[in-house]
């Protein structure tokens, strides 16, 4: 087991450095373009480009421009924006991070609960109308494109409907930190969390309706029933417990990839000051720094949720302790 | 069956938009009209239209006429939506598709490479798949973008200028080639164990050989499986980059761009947004349906097992 | 033969499943008595239903549109028909039931010990304490080592020797007047099969339990069974006490499947008989006798309709013309002792 966790510290490590090669890689080292011209912003004075220019050891070759990158980042996190009078890159990811994070736990915790809920019933239900409904709802939930969905929201919630009785309820765009008045963080967030779930809930309900389906053809299926288990039983502590290992591996990648960044669209429609919408601000301004530094920021988060999912896995399938 | 005959519609109507959609709308569908002005019930009505409040402050566009003529309406700048969202569908499935295609020609080659040479290649590509799957998909079809589109970029003899339809083709088919290749590769990986692969290998046929005539014709259901499911993909992402303005540049339309020319109409106009959203729901849900019926028709480890 | 009444009698049980809008009979008409304390073989090919009638029995064919008929009367308690919340109350603990593949047959994610635990509290009120004890008393019954400790492992952990003990223990955990065991040595090595059999055998002592024991293989049926039903495409050839069964068979599949093993003593033939042919799928089988396109003695009175049960000796029946028309099968001599 500890030399197993060696092996995957080890195998993260070098990801880690593939992920900043990739990320260094597709910003600054693109054929047939000069990266100073990008962080300077667009019609920088030649005293800028100069300036920028030793800043970042463009003039020097490839692997030095990538440490001093590496350096700026994360050990002297000076990284600074340029088009932006200089604030610094990486404390701004700091103050924003939070605000991703409320919108991405509340939206797993909403897409958990809701795709378990409707997987097993689907499976329970096999081949019944019941089924057959859920399932084609969560096709359509995954056919939507999220941005689009979170703007048909708003026009319901703000606009349309907000005078009812039903959405009146509903703050205006933006976000309250929850330190400052919890009920409003829970109201700003609602609607986010819902239009950030539907697509996963989706997903996560077909998956786990087919996983349920194929594994009730089990042997250990069979077995459990002949013991006189009820049915119930027997889907939930059995099957369902059996089919959390892959929903789990699932469920981490998806989430480390909304943490990092991925729920930009969202945060974008309801004006949450996320990552994400740090990462579209700084996409207007074509703001370089900013947007290597956030997307970076993600792929690390990836890489090291994908690490701890392995870990989790460890705990949930005895089989996997073993086999290494 | 039904997903088929509505896929096609959409894809009929949108691929023929520029033979019809001129008759229809009588406009320009790229050039702004804010000035124009349409017959409706036999009086000449302004596109740009006083709003309701009660100063009459500023212009917002026409809503749906329900005619022939800006039948959803128009956008802000006058012009008409529904001839907009044809040649915009036209946009967003031809680069759907094409990165669809594209994707899985790589994802094809990554994953016979990685599945059949195995060894380093295999370790390779799987630590090279690794490290693309771990940036967020829509952050890294982002920093792609945005290195492209603002300027052209040159590979080799090729130039591609910021405002080609071949840019976000190429992006979308990029980032989701872990996707596609995970599963190609392990079918290669079941197909190299396979007993006719084996004896000819045994028969001394060259590895190529045995790639072309053995490995690929049996993937074939594995990729014709995929490409439907990777076309929604990538149809939502070519929005999603749109949206961003990052994908199809203006003066082109695409569904994307159009639903982020009715961001700022949302509350007076929701057609504008609505419409596109609409369009892209319906194609993505009728391809993601046909690539479950495809799935369950073409895998036969799924059909049927039964106690003897 | 006991006189009191079987502890498991079932009458015409037929098992039919709905395939391209008709119904394809599965097993049709099986009939067979089993008594307290005995063990008796449902011997007969992959395909030929043994399974099915197992699972008909336990009431745990759930596919849609099944359809079970006849009678499985289980101490006096119509099984066929059941309503499903009262099969489970039998269900593991009146009627048991060990299956093929000790390998997939426990849910992986828990322990061994824990499923068994399941079982018992699942129909006696008792502390996860006393489930536990009574467990690892079984486990230990089994024959297997170190059963505190084994309890706390993982199914993949155990060998399939053990696993399949461990099997054993949770089917007996309750203890169960009916044991059903669906090919419980195939898939384990020959030596660890001969030490299931030997621990079968031998539960029929320590823990009172019948078993109905189904098998392909008719020297696991030699050496365990008393009596022996011998089935064929779904339909019953021929049952009777195991001895006569294998000294005079009055089928000529039973015949053709004693040939079939090797024989332990005397010369060894150069190639054993094997039966022509493949039986027929459940969808296509002939009107009359299932057996006639293989059987050497087939004839056109084989054809018309499947020849009934006749009594061919005591307590033995043969579904074949040959005995009623006067030539039967010659008998093969006293059954030597044969191994698997």
């Amino acid at each position: 087991m500890m030399a197993a966790l060696l092996r995957r510290t080890g195998q993260t490590v070098l990801v880690l450095f593939g992920v900043s090669v990739l990320v260094f890689g597709v910003f600054f080292a693109t054929p047939g373009a000069d990266p100073t011209a990008r962080i300077a912003g667009r019609n920088a004075a030649p005293q800028v480009m100069e300036k920028v220019r030793h800043e970042y050891g463009f003039d020097r070759p490839l692997p030095v421009q990538y440490a001093i990158m590496m350096k700026k980042l994360f050990i002297t996190r000076d990284l600074a924006s340029y088009t932006n009078r200089g604030q610094a890159v990486v404390p701004e990811i700091m103050r924003a991070a939070p605000v991703t994070a409320s919108l991405v736990c509340g939206a797993a915790v909403l897409w958990v609960t809701v795709s378990i809920f409707m997987g097993t019933l689907a499976a329970a239900m096999k081949d019944t109308w019941v089924d057959r409904g859920l399932m084609m709802l969560g096709l359509v939930g995954i056919s939507i494109p999220v941005f689009w969905l979170g703007q048909v929201a708003n026009l319901v919630t703000q606009s349309r409907y907000h005078d009812t009785w039903l959405f009146s309820w509903v703050p205006g765009l933006g976000y309250v930190p929850f330190a400052q008045d919890p009920l409003g963080w829970f109201r700003a967030l609602v609607i986010p969390w819902v239009v950030l779930a539907v697509m996963f809930i989706g997903i996560y309900s077909r998956v786990l309706r087919h996983d349920l389906v194929a594994l009730a053809g089990e042997d250990f299926m069979r077995t459990a029933r002949a013991k006189g288990l009820s049915p119930m039983r027997v889907l939930l502590r059995h099957g369902l417990r059996t089919s959390m290992v892959t929903f789990v591996s699932l469920f981490g990648l998806d989430f480390a990839q909304l943490a990092g960044g991925g729920a930009l669209l969202t945060e974008v429609v309801f004006g949450l000051p996320g990552v994400g919408r740090l990462t579209y601000r700084a996409l207007t301004m074509l703001d370089l720094p900013v947007i290597m530094a956030t997307v970076m920021y993600s792929a690390i988060f990836v890489v090291l949720a994908n690490a701890v999912v392995d870990v989790v896995y460890l705990f949930l399938d005895p089989r996997v302790r073993d086999a290494r | 069956m039904v997903a088929l005959g509505v896929l096609a519609l959409m894809a009929l109507a949108s691929l023929l938009a520029p033979l019809y959609a001129h008759d229809v709308a009588h406009t320009d569908p790229f050039a702004s009209n804010v000035a124009g002005t349409i017959m409706l019930d036999g009086r000449e009505v302004d596109i740009m239209q006083p709003n309701d409040n009660p100063l009459h402050l500023g212009l917002s566009p026409i809503g749906p006429t329900w005619r022939a003529a800006y039948l959803l309406g128009a956008d802000s700048q006058g012009r008409d939506v529904a001839a907009r969202l044809l040649y915009g569908g036209r946009n967003s499935l031809l680069i759907a598709a094409g990165a669809a295609v594209l994707c899985l020609l790589l994802a094809g080659v990554a994953g016979i490479a990685a599945g059949f040479l195995g060894g380093v290649v295999d370790t390779l590509l799987s630590r090279l798949m690794d490290i693309m799957w771990a940036v967020p998909v829509y952050l890294f079809a982002i920093s792609l973008s945005i290195v492209m589109v603002s300027q052209s970029v040159r590979l080799g003899p090729f130039v591609l200028h910021a405002d080609s339809l071949l840019i976000p083709v190429f992006i979308i088919a990029l980032v989701y080639v872990p996707y596609a290749a995970r599963p190609i590769r392990g079918r290669v990986l079941a197909l190299r164990q396979a007993e006719f692969v084996t004896a000819a290998r045994g028969l001394g046929v060259p590895v190529w050989r045995i790639m072309l005539r053995d490995i690929l014709p049996n993937l074939a259901t594995t990729l014709v499986m995929l490409g439907p499911l990777v076309m929604a993909l990538a149809l939502l992402a070519e929005s999603a980059l749109s949206f961003l303005s990052l994908g199809v540049q203006a003066p082109q339309a695409s569904w994307g761009t159009i639903i982020q020319d009715g961001e700022g109409l949302i509350y007076t106009r929701p057609m504008v947004a609505i419409a596109p959203g609409l369009a892209i729901v319906i194609v993505v849900l009728a391809l993601n349906i046909l690539g479950d019926g495809l799935r369950d028709a073409l895998d036969v480890r799924d059909s049927g097992r039964r106690a003897s | 033969m006991p006189a009191d009444p079987p502890l498991l009698a079932v009458r015409d049980l037929c098992v039919s499943f709905p395939a391209r809008g008709r119904m394809v009979p599965i097993v049709e008409h099986v009939s067979l008595d089993l008594h307290a304390g005995e063990i008796v073989g449902l011997v007969g090919e992959s395909g030929s239903g043994k399974s099915v009638t197992a699972m008909a029995l336990m009431g745990l064919i759930d596919s849609p549109g099944v359809r079970v008929t006849g009678s499985a009367l289980f101490r006096g308690r119509e099984l066929v028909g059941m309503p499903q919340r009262q099969l489970r109350r039998l269900r593991g603990r009146d009627i048991a039931m060990i299956f093929q593949d000790p390998m997939t047959a426990f849910t992986p994610v828990y322990t061994i010990g824990w499923q068994i635990d399941e079982q018992i509290r699942a129909h006696e009120k008792l502390s996860r304490h006393a489930a536990r004890a009574r467990t690892v008393k079984l486990l230990a019954d089994m024959g297997v080592p170190d059963p505190a400790h084994m309890a706390q492992r993982y199914p993949h952990q155990l060998s399939g020797g053990l696993r399949q003990r461990a099997m054993i223990a949770m089917a007996l955990s309750c203890s169960p007047a009916l044991l059903i065991a669906d090919e419980p040595t195939t898939a384990l090595d020959v030596t660890v099969q001969a030490q299931i059999l030997e621990l079968l055998r031998r539960l029929r002592g320590t823990h009172g339990a019948s078993i109905l024991l189904i098998t392909h293989d008719m020297g696991v049926v030699a050496q365990t069974c008393a009596r022996t039903l011998v089935l064929y495409s779904g339909r019953m050839a021929e049952t009777g006490p195991t001895e006569a069964v294998f000294d005079r068979p009055g089928h000529p599949y039973t015949a053709a499947l004693l040939d079939a093993i090797p024989p332990l003593y005397g010369p060894r033939p150069d190639r054993l008989p094997a039966i022509d042919g493949i039986p027929p799928q459940p969808a296509d089988r002939p009107a009359g006798c299932a057996f006639a396109p293989r059987c050497g003695h087939a004839h056109e009175t084989c054809l018309p309709a499947p020849p009934p049960p006749v009594p061919i000796g005591p307590g033995q029946q043969a579904a074949c013309v040959l005995p009623a028309e006067g030539t039967p099968l010659p008998p093969r001599g006293p059954m030597t002792e044969c191994t698997a």
